[in-house]
């Protein structure tokens, strides 16, 4: 049958693959998100010990491939007893590895707000900590958009990795119908394709938002 | 302990296999830089037709769509065009067209930040194109990219690791072999390999930043671009 | 009878609907100097890059001696060998020494020995006052001598004629006058100028014939003397009180 007709017959079960995808990059942004923020507060605002233990996790995250760290979660903790789902241990090792790259972008964010606010806002008697939630992180998350388009749409394509620890999104799905139909190069044609449209259609709908969100003027 | 003995032992087949890594991210770069020098250089100084229909749909296509999926169109590709080339190969050519896509950015980003008053005193004294370009332009830009290409190495080294999925004998794939051999503990050769692409990293990006310091213009600085959308810069 | 070095004939130039140059025409002898005066603006810049083709001009024909530079078959690049450019912005490549600037034209497309180019680079930049800075970088360097380093890498190339755009218009007021004085004595020396300037002291000093441009045609062109003190034009008077009050130089 002609390619068409291939892709035609094969898109339902990719779109499920695309599902789980979908899925595992958003729990792995939720994750990052969740794990960017504070490591970010303790370079920026935290004592010398919390520096340097966040600068660790940082520089080792982002110094080494993430397939090896999904490898170590997948293929290593059972040798120390602990057995996690594919799906398991991929969004939390994309999710760990999101939350260094975050970490870094938000760092970045809150150093760009000028140091005249903080002086202000302690100066009508704010202590650190309102200081930094009514003041900084406001700026901090419009001013960081932009990068966070960025990673959302790395991790779009990251996710893939996750095939690798034989988590079911799309790749997995490609490969199973390869090997039914053994036109391999067609079906991962077809799922080039949906990635194509899929960060495509991701990227103009973040641009609209961040044109939305732009503080006037930075 | 028995275990450490164990990595001891693997040590030789983690070495090959660094070199692997090494050779491999040596052959993607050096594609990459070819490549995306020329594309750059088209996207700033070629005609319209060319950008449009050959520059920016390659870009799209290899930035939009991820290293894994190349990386196996490129590998099931080649049976399919009945052309014959090793994983080795279809790793190269996939990662290495990728990095260009990317390694454009970097280069049309220092060229458009050089200011068009170069390239003018360069036309004003009589010099062509070429020239205008191999003596004023690229040297300034090529000192300007050091910087966004010290993280496109980071990047290239660490995705090297994919080309385990098509079967090119790397650093994890070594990890992977000895944890099959000796049933051994597969956290300790993991976190060995995860440490050994570390190092890779972090002397890559000394050695990078000694590059930049050497070949430093005396008091310029780059400008930075805040006007792009999203689709172009990933 | 003056050689005629340059000449412009009906040049015509639009910038999509805008039109900026509408119909030019006139000629530079040999060591004379012409001085283009005029509001911001009026094309004045976008002349002189006609002339030595960075921006083509849609409509009219430029000679250089008797070469043609608009004729379609003539290779623009020799062209603009022998004709030098002194940018506002100076234009120095910044990744290349004093010395290097003014050198890499002849080596690269005059392809003159490297001893032999080192030799009449260093005479031209002794020539501007800066052979003691030849291993200098343009960033290590004030304006004024950025210019004036551009001014001796124009000068490398033995030009027949040399387009100044606008050469003081971005240096700090006391920086001004060492470049205006190379530039007065290249006049004095013999060398073919066109110059863009505000400068009315320049002006009246130096040029044997000033051209009062505005909304890209000539206005009124003549010798020093008759257009500052006995203009025909009532715009010219008064462009040239209002311009002279600012810049110096007397009414």
């Amino acid at each position: 049958m002609s390619f068409l007709t291939l892709a035609w017959e094969i898109l339902p079960k990719l779109l499920q693959g695309t599902i789980v995808t979908i899925e595992l990059t958003l729990i792995a942004i939720l994750i990052g998100f969740f794990i960017g923020i504070p490591v970010a507060m303790g370079r920026v605002y935290g004592n010398k010990f919390i520096y340097v233990l966040c600068t660790f996790f940082v520089e080792i995250i982002r110094g080494t491939p993430l397939l090896t760290q999904l490898f170590i979660l997948y293929f290593g903790l059972p040798s120390v007893g602990i057995m996690l789902s594919p799906f398991t241990a991929a969004y939390i090792g994309i999710g760990i590895n999101s939350g260094a790259y975050q970490a870094e972008y938000f760092r970045g964010a809150i150093q760009s707000v000028k140091r005249e606010q903080l002086i202000a806002a302690y100066s009508i008697g704010m202590n650190q900590m309102q200081a930094i939630r009514h003041i900084i992180l406001p700026q901090m998350l419009r001013l960081v958009i932009p990068s966070w388009s960025n990673e959302l749409i790395y991790l779009v394509k990251y996710s893939s990795m996750a095939y690798m620890i034989q988590a079911p999104e799309i790749m997995s799905q490609g490969r199973a119908i390869a090997s039914r139909t053994y036109r391999t190069f067609e079906v991962f044609i077809v799922i080039a394709l949906i990635y194509l449209v899929l960060v495509s259609i991701l990227s103009k709908f973040l641009d609209r938002i961040e044109r939305k969100v732009r503080i006037p003027g930075l | 302990m028995d275990q450490l003995n164990l990595v001891w032992q693997g040590l030789p087949s983690l070495l090959s296999g660094t070199l692997v890594t090494i050779i491999l991210t040596i052959y993607f770069l050096a594609l990459g830089f070819l490549l995306g020098l020329l594309l750059a250089l088209g996207r700033v100084y070629g005609s319209r037709f060319l950008q449009l229909l050959v520059i920016r749909p390659f870009e799209r296509f290899f930035r939009a769509v991820p290293a894994l999926v190349l990386l196996f169109l490129f590998y099931f590709g080649s049976s399919f065009f009945r052309v014959d080339i090793s994983a080795f190969m279809a790793a190269v050519l996939a990662m290495g067209l990728r990095s260009a896509a990317y390694q454009s950015e970097i280069f049309r980003g220092a060229i458009q930040s050089i200011g068009e008053g170069q390239m003018r005193a360069a036309r004003s004294i009589g010099m062509n194109m070429l020239q205008s370009i191999r003596y004023v332009i690229l040297p300034q830009a090529l000192r300007l990219s050091i910087p966004p290409w010290t993280n496109e190495y980071a990047v290239v080294l660490k995705d090297s690791s994919l080309a385990y999925a098509v079967g090119v004998t790397e650093l994890l794939r070594q990890g992977r072999y000895i944890v099959a051999r000796t049933f051994g503990n597969a956290l300790l050769i993991y976190t060995v390999c995860a440490l050994i692409y570390f190092m890779l990293v972090f002397v890559g990006n000394q050695f990078l930043r000694i590059l930049e310091e050497k070949y430093k213009i005396p008091g310029y600085e780059i400008k930075t671009r805040k006007d792009q959308t999203v689709l172009e810069r990933i | 009878m003056p050689n005629v070095i340059l000449q412009v004939e009906d040049i015509h130039k639009n910038y999509g609907k805008l039109s900026v140059l509408k119909g030019i025409s006139f000629q530079v002898n040999q060591g004379e100097t012409t001085v283009i005066i005029g509001p911001s603006g009026t094309g004045k810049s976008t002349l002189l890059t006609c002339i030595n083709q960075l921006t083509p001009p849609d409509q009219g024909r430029i000679w250089l001696e008797k070469k043609e530079i608009t004729h379609p078959d003539t290779d623009i690049n020799i062209i603009r060998s022998s004709i030098g450019m002194v940018f506002q912005h100076f234009n120095l490549f910044t990744h290349l020494s004093v010395l290097d600037n003014v050198r890499l034209g002849l080596l690269v497309v005059k392809k003159i020995p490297r001893n032999e180019a080192t030799e009449m680079s260093m005479e031209k930049l002794n020539q501007v006052g800066l052979g003691d800075k030849i291993n200098a970088y343009p960033a290590e360097l004030s304006g004024g001598q950025q210019q004036r380093v551009s001014i001796a890498r124009a000068l490398a190339m033995n030009p027949k004629l040399i387009l100044f755009d606008e050469p003081t218009s971005a240096l700090d007021p006391e920086l001004i006058g060492e470049v205006l004085n190379v530039m007065t004595k290249l006049a004095e020396n013999g060398m073919t100028m066109l110059v863009v300037s505000h400068e009315m002291g320049f002006a009246r000093a130096v040029a044997n014939d000033i051209i009062f441009m505005e909304k890209g045609v000539i206005v009124e062109e003549g010798k020093p003397d008759v257009m500052f003190q006995h203009s025909e034009n009532p715009r010219t008077q008064e462009f040239l009180h209002k311009i002279t009050e600012l810049y110096g130089g007397k009414a």
